[in-house]
C-alpha cells in the first residue's frame, strides 16, 4: 500500500464520486466538485463545492473594493502608465492622511480620503470573513479555534491601522498600503520611537514567532518521519496510541528527555501562533501612547546594558553654547 | 503532467534566480569588515576592497601648479574689476586663474567665463557665478573648519574638471502623477534615487539641505524622553530623515555605524566623533545652498535650472563622491593658500 514517505505528498486520492461530507441543516454550497492534479500535489485533490453565503459574498465584495481603491490609486501615482505600474509596483502605495488632518472622518480623497475608504472596506472584509469562519465552524459542530486564532491576527491589524491611530489622535500614525512602503514605515516607526527591539512585547512577539517556526518544523518533521507507521492519522493516535506515536515520543525523549503528546503539540503550536500577534499588538499599542522611546525606557528599567565609551566624549553640538556653528 | 510541471518549475527557478542576480547591489566575497566600536555593539565598517580600489583611483587630486613667487604687485594694481581676490599678488592671481581653468573648464578654457577681448568685462554669466563661488570656497575654508578642517576645499573638490559638478540636485517635484481626486504620493513611494532606491521620500533635500532657515531640530525625530511628554514628530518626518541619512551613507560609502550606534541612533553619547563632523557638514551645506547657490539663480541660464526653476544645489555627494574624505583627504588647500581664509566673512549661518 502506498504511504506518505517524504516531504512531498505522494498519495493522491481521486474517488469515483466526490465527497460531500456530513449533512448539515443549512447547506448553501455551490459549484460542482471535481478533482485537480495540481491541488493534489499540495493538498486534497478534491476542489469544491464551496460555501459562499451572504457573509462570504459581502466579504469578497468589500475586499475587492479595497483592492481596487488601493490598486487604482497606485496606478494613478504613475500617471496611468501600465509599464511603470508593473515596474514600480513594489514601491507604490496608498498613504494615510497627513498629520494636519488628525482624525477627520473623511479628508479630501486625494489627501488620504481614499486611504480611509480602503481601510474601511478592507476591515469590513476581514471582519465579515471572521464571522463567516465562526459560523461555518459552528455549523460543522467544530470548536472555534480557527476563528479565534484569526482574531489574534486581526487584533494586530486593528491596532496598527485603527486603535493606535485613534489613541494618538491622527490617522497619519497608521501604516500605508504598499509593499516596500509598509516596510519603510516599520523601520521609520522603530527609529521614531527609539528602537522597537527594546519593547518587551516586541521581544515576546519575536519569541513566539520564531518559536512557532521551530514547533512547526519539529512537529511536521516528526509526523512525516513516522507516517510510514500511520503517524499522519494523528487524531486517532491521540486516543489510540500506536507504534507511530510511540516511536515519535521515544525519539524526543531520547534526544531531549521530554516529549509532547499527539494532542498537546497542537496546543503548543496554536498558542505560539496566537501569542505572536497578540503580544505584537500590545507592543504596538503601547508605542507612542505609553512609551515614547523604548531605548530610554529600557535604560530606565535596567534592560539595556551600557558599554564602555571607546571614543572621546561626543556631545550634541546644539547643547554647546554657540555650538550650532 | 508531473514531468512537465517539474521542468516548468526548474526553468522558473533558474530564470528567477538569474533575474535576481541581475538586480543592483550584488558583490562577491571577500568584503572587508573593520570593528570601530566596542565589541558586541555591531559597530563595523564594511567595505568591498575591489570597488574601494576603483573608487580611490577615481578620486585623485590633480598635481598643484608651481607655487607663486612671494611678493610682487598686488593683483588690483595689474587688473581691473578685481572684486574678491584683492588680497592676492598678481602672480598668485594668475596661478589661481590658471588652476580654475584646469579644475572647472579644462576644455572650454578662459572663454568659459571671460570675454577674451576684455577680461575685466562681467558680461559672461559664468564669471559672476565663479566670483560667487570663490567667495564661497574662501568662506568654507575660513568659517567651516569644524567640517573641512585644515584639508579645506578647492574648486576641484566639487567640479572635477566639469563646469557643473557631476553630483548636484534640484527640487524634485516627483514623477508624473494623475491629478484630480487621485491620492497624492506624499513625496514618496517611488524608487528614490537619493535614498538607495527605497520607497522613502524622493526629495528630503529641499527642506533639510536647501532651506537655510530650517529648524535646527528638523532632522531629529526620535523621542527624547522615555515616556511621552508632548506631541511628538510624525512618522512621515522620520521617513524624511531616514531618506537623508541613506543619502549621507551612500555619499560617504559607509554604513550607519560610521556615525551612530544603531541601538540608539539619536544618542550623542554613544555616537562616534564623525557624527559631530557630519552635523557641521549638514549646516555647511545649508549655508552654501542658501547663501551662495540660491542667490545666483537669477543669473543662471534656463538650461542650468531644475524643473522647479531652481539652481543646481549641493549635497554630501557633491564633494564626497563615495569617500569619507573627498579626494581621499588630499590636502589641496595647503598648496593653494590663495583660497584659504575668509577676508570678508559672509553673514554667519543661523545658529
Amino acid at each position: 500500500m502506498a504511504y506518505y514517505q517524504n516531504i512531498f505528498t505522494q498519495v493522491q486520492v481521486h474517488p469515483r464520486v466526490p465527497e460531500h461530507g456530513v449533512t448539515i441543516a443549512e447547506d448553501k454550497r455551490v459549484g460542482t466538485p471535481g478533482f485537480s492534479y495540481l491541488a493534489g500535489l499540495v493538498g486534497n485533490a478534491q476542489v469544491g463545492p464551496i460555501y459562499l453565503g451572504t457573509l462570504g459574498t459581502l466579504s469578497l465584495v468589500s475586499g475587492l473594493i479595497a483592492f481596487e481603491i488601493i490598486g487604482l490609486n497606485m496606478w494613478a501615482s504613475v500617471n496611468w502608465d501600465p509599464i511603470q505600474f508593473l515596474r514600480q509596483l513594489p514601491w507604490l502605495a496608498l498613504e494615510p492622511p497627513r498629520p494636519e488632518y488628525g482624525l477627520m472622518i473623511l479628508p479630501p480623497l486625494a489627501e488620504g480620503g481614499w486611504w480611509l475608504l480602503a481601510g474601511f472596506f478592507l476591515t469590513a472584509s476581514i471582519l465579515l470573513w471572521w464571522l463567516r469562519l465562526y459560523r461555518r465552524a459552528r455549523a460543522l459542530g467544530m470548536g472555534t479555534h480557527v476563528p479565534w486564532a484569526f482574531a489574534s491576527a486581526i487584533w494586530l491589524y486593528l491596532v496598527l491601522g485603527f486603535i493606535r491611530p485613534i489613541l494618538m489622535g491622527s490617522w497619519s500614525e497608521a501604516v500605508p498600503f504598499g509593499i516596500f512602503p509598509h516596510l519603510d514605515w516599520t523601520a521609520a516607526f522603530s527609529l521614531r520611537y527609539g528602537n522597537l527591539f527594546y519593547n518587551p512585547f516586541h521581544m515576546l512577539s519575536i519569541v513566539f514567532l520564531y518559536g512557532s517556526t521551530l514547533l512547526f518544523a519539529m512537529h511536521g518533521g516528526t509526523i512525516l518521519a513516522v507516517s510510514r507507521y500511520g503517524g499522519e492519522r494523528e487524531i486517532e493516535q491521540i486516543v489510540d496510541r500506536g507504534t507511530a506515536t510511540e516511536r515519535a515520543a521515544l525519539f524526543w525523549r531520547w534526544t531531549m528527555g521530554f516529549n509532547a503528546t499527539m494532542e498537546s503539540v497542537h496546543r503548543w503550536a496554536w498558542w505560539f501562533a496566537v501569542l505572536t500577534t497578540l503580544t505584537g499588538g500590545i507592543g504596538i499599542l503601547l508605542t507612542g501612547t505609553v512609551v515614547d522611546n523604548w531605548y530610554l525606557w529600557a535604560v530606565k528599567h535596567g534592560v539595556a546594558p551600557s558599554y564602555p565609551q571607546v571614543f572621546g566624549p561626543v556631545v550634541d553640538p546644539l547643547s554647546i553654547p554657540g555650538g550650532a556653528r | 503532467m508531473r514531468l512537465a510541471l517539474q521542468i516548468i518549475g526548474v526553468i522558473a527557478a533558474v530564470l528567477l534566480t538569474g533575474a535576481m542576480l541581475g538586480t543592483a547591489g550584488w558583490t562577491h566575497p571577500p568584503v572587508d569588515t573593520q570593528q570601530v566600536g566596542f565589541r558586541g555593539t555591531g559597530m563595523e565598517t564594511v567595505r568591498n576592497p575591489r570597488t574601494q580600489a576603483a573608487l580611490l583611483a577615481a578620486n585623485v587630486a590633480p598635481d598643484p601648479q608651481d607655487p607663486a613667487p612671494p611678493g610682487g604687485d598686488p593683483a588690483t594694481a595689474t587688473y581691473q574689476n578685481v572684486q574678491v581676490l584683492k588680497d592676492l599678488s598678481t602672480d598668485q592671481f594668475n596661478r589661481l586663474m590658471a588652476s580654475i581653468t584646469e579644475w572647472v573648464s579644462p576644455e572650454q578654457g578662459c572663454a568659459y567665463c571671460h570675454n577674451v577681448e576684455n577680461m575685466a568685462d562681467d558680461s559672461v554669466y559664468a564669471k559672476n557665478v565663479a566670483r560667487k563661488m570663490i567667495q564661497m570656497v574662501r568662506h568654507i575654508n575660513g568659517g567651516w573648519k569644524n567640517h573641512v578642517g585644515e584639508t579645506g576645499v578647492t574648486c576641484y573638490t566639487c567640479h572635477r574638471g566639469q563646469p557643473v559638478p557631476a553630483n548636484v540636485w534640484h527640487i524634485n517635484p516627483g514623477p508624473p502623477h494623475a491629478v484630480g481626486f487621485a491620492a497624492r504620493d506624499n513625496g514618496q513611494n517611488h524608487p528614490s534615487k537619493v535614498a538607495g532606491l527605497s520607497s522613502l521620500p524622493y526629495d528630503p533635500f529641499a527642506s533639510l539641505l536647501g532651506d537655510k532657515e530650517v529648524d535646527n531640530n528638523a532632522i531629529r525625530v526620535a523621542a527624547t524622553t522615555a515616556l511621552p511628554t508632548s506631541k511628538g514628530k510624525p512618522i512621515q518626518e522620520a521617513e524624511r530623515t531616514y531618506s537623508l541619512m541613506i543619502h549621507m551613507s551612500e555619499a560617504l560609502g559607509v554604513n550607519c555605524t560610521y556615525c551612530h550606534n544603531t541601538r540608539a541612533v539619536s544618542q550623542w553619547s554613544q555616537s562616534t566623533p564623525q557624527r559631530t563632523t557630519a552635523w557641521h557638514g549638514i549646516r555647511l551645506v545649508r549655508d552654501v545652498n542658501g547663501n551662495y547657490i540660491d542667490p545666483i539663480t537669477s543669473i543662471l541660464p534656463e538650461a542650468r535650472l531644475g524643473p522647479e526653476g531652481d539652481a543646481p544645489k549641493v549635497d554630501c555627494t557633491t564633494c564626497h563622491q563615495g569617500l569619507t574624505k573627498p579626494l581621499n583627504g588630499a590636502k589641496m588647500l595647503t598648496t593653494y593658500p590663495e583660497l584659504a581664509g575668509d577676508p570678508a566673512p559672509a553673514p554667519a549661518a543661523k545658529p
